[in-house]
């Protein structure tokens, strides 16, 4: 199959049948039992975390919820986070380093919410004590971007030791059509800014972000999400692997380089 | 992006047909008040509803470094063009000539009122202080060199957010300066964040939230998201307070809004009480 051009690919991922983290958690995990709040404000539907078995042996997952239907979506807010799903998520990764247990994050967000209670509860902040975090959090972690990472609100679960990407996935500052708007004044200029952008798995890898592209069943996940998953499932195994070994504090300099290299300047 | 609030505030607009040069006036963003610029220039740029305006890095240094303190960090490094964005070399190309900057921040070490730290300045006139590659880096740096020199951080932060036109790159700077400040942190010193007009988006989002104590001018426009972002999404007008200085504090995500006459004593005065805390750490006495 040809490659897709990053704007066929966002046509691809916003596929309705596009498989979410709700299929994805019992064809990847035996056990999967979800843990709720963030212990200072409530429960977003928009982030979903807990304690799963993976081949037996316990992992801390946490994730963005997209929805399938109207109803689902509501619950989940369309996978955009308040600042309480950030700190869900923090305290879930923080129970995980205590626990010595390996953190498994997967980013499928359109990005942060905009709105008035977001701003209220300190949305910057709750990114920002992520980022700041994660970090230096002793056990490994890593993310997967399912379909869509967008900007600061998918970076808040892409501070790992190694980021996979499905196939068609993307991982951007921010959504084709705000570069449009903002860029050009032209929202209608989506497609040409999403094939400018550099968004693509591929693109992610030559920049040295993305460390392994997970092979999509031909024509897309959502035509074979079985097949999708077993890709995830093999990743994940031979990741575990790679990193169970490593000595923290290797790990954390590692983790610290990994983010500390990017950027492109002269002087 | 908060497009209504993050234009070029210097130029106030003609109004009855009447042209008036730029720069000649200066309308206040938070009341619409219009001063003469000569006028406002010894208001300090600060409106009399007390909205703090935007000072140009060099302005800054003055109001509170001691005179011949500064020496500068990193001054010639220079943003390339990660993704190939057409037309970002020229338009860095003219900013750097309309501004005597090359990029959005400046950095450094100096002095307030004697008390020793390293400073960062962000420039709002170079593409509204958006963080790319070289604001990132500089940024990093500054932590890492006060990190080494066991020197106290101040940062005074101004931002659009992420710059687009480097694309994936600009969003990683989040990550890579947050990084930086964790590191600064654990070896136990002090990181003073001050909050300018306007600090949105992806600054807000990493190193401008992460202070050990985060002042604010007061007035100022803080927020994550850009106003017309979230009127957009919820429909409804926000009130003209939203995402001020006096919104944050409210809300508890400021420590003091500081008077800009008020600023530099304010500084030195934390700075004083660290000052035992850059002192290098006895072995055995680490911190948990």
């Amino acid at each position: 199959m040809a490659k897709l051009t990053a704007y066929e690919r966002q046509l691809l991922i916003r596929e309705k049948n596009r498989p979410t983290i709700r299929d994805y958690i019992p064809m990847l995990f035996e056990e999967y039992f979800e843990l709720h709040g963030d212990r200072l404000f409530g429960d977003d539907g928009a982030i979903t975390g807990g304690i799963a078995l993976f081949e037996g042996k316990p992992v801390t997952v946490v994730s963005h919820v997209k929805g399938k239907t109207l109803a689902e979506n509501q619950k989940s807010n369309f996978a955009m986070p308040h600042p309480e799903g950030y700190r869900k998520a923090l305290r879930l990764i923080k129970q995980a380093e205590k626990f010595h247990r390996p953190v498994v994050c997967f980013i499928d967000s359109p990005g942060a919410y905009c709105g008035i209670g977001a701003e209220e509860r300190g949305q910057g902040e709750a990114i920002a004590r992520s980022l700041y975090e994660l970090i230096s959090v002793k056990t490994p972690i890593f993310s997967i971007v399912l379909g869509e990472g967008g900007s600061g609100g998918a970076l808040a679960l892409g501070v790992c030791d190694e980021l996979a990407m499905l196939e068609n996935a993307l991982y951007s500052v921010i959504s084709p059509r705000g570069f449009a708007s903002i860029l050009w004044k032209d929202a209608s200029k989506e497609k040409q800014a999403a094939n400018a952008m550099r968004i693509t798995a591929e693109d992610l890898t030559e920049f040295g972000i993305c460390d392994a592209v997970i092979k999509e069943p031909g024509g897309g996940a959502h035509l074979n999400p079985a097949g999708a998953a077993q890709g995830i499932r093999a990743y994940l195994h031979a990741a575990l692997e790679r990193k169970s070994q490593i000595p923290l504090d290797i790990l954390l300099e590692t983790r610290y380089d990994r983010f500390r290299k990017i950027g492109e300047f002269e002087e | 992006m908060v497009k209504d609030r993050l234009r070029d505030d210097s130029a106030a607009e003609s109004k009855g047909g009447v042209a008036v040069p730029k720069n000649m006036l200066f309308k206040c963003p938070r009341c619409a008040k219009v001063h003469f610029a000569e006028d406002f220039e010894k208001l300090g740029k600060v409106c009399t509803c007390g909205y703090h305006a935007r000072l140009s890095a060099a302005e800054r240094l003055r109001l509170v470094a001691d005179n011949l303190s500064f020496s500068e960090y990193d001054r010639h490094m220079k943003s390339k063009n990660p993704i190939g964005f057409d037309g970002y070399e020229e338009k860095l190309q003219d900013l750097r000539a309309a501004t005597g900057l090359r990029d959005a921040i400046v950095t450094g070490e100096c002095e307030i009122n004697g008390e020793p730290c390293i400073i960062g300045i962000m420039d709002s006139r170079f593409m509204m202080a958006s963080m790319g590659s070289v604001v990132g880096e500089k940024v990093a740096r500054a932590f890492e060199q006060a990190t080494a020199k066991r020197l106290p951080v101040v940062l005074f932060t101004a931002s659009g957010g992420a710059r687009m036109q480097e694309g994936i790159i600009s969003l990683m700077q989040m990550a890579k300066t947050s990084a930086a400040v964790k590191r600064h942190s654990d070896a136990g010193l002090l990181y003073i964040t001050v909050l300018t007009d306007p600090t949105t988006g992806g600054v807000t989002a990493s190193f401008a939230s992460l202070g050990d104590i985060i002042l604010a001018e007061p007035k100022v426009l803080v927020g994550f998201a850009g106003r017309r972002v979230i009127e957009g999404t919820i429909r409804q007008r926000l009130p003209d307070d939203f995402q001020s200085a006096e919104f944050l504090e409210q809300h508890g995500f400021v420590d003091a809004i500081v008077p800009r006459t008020e600023l530099r004593r304010t500084l030195a005065k934390l700075l004083k009480y660290h000052r035992q805390t850059a002192l290098p750490q006895p072995e055995g006495e680490g911190r948990s």
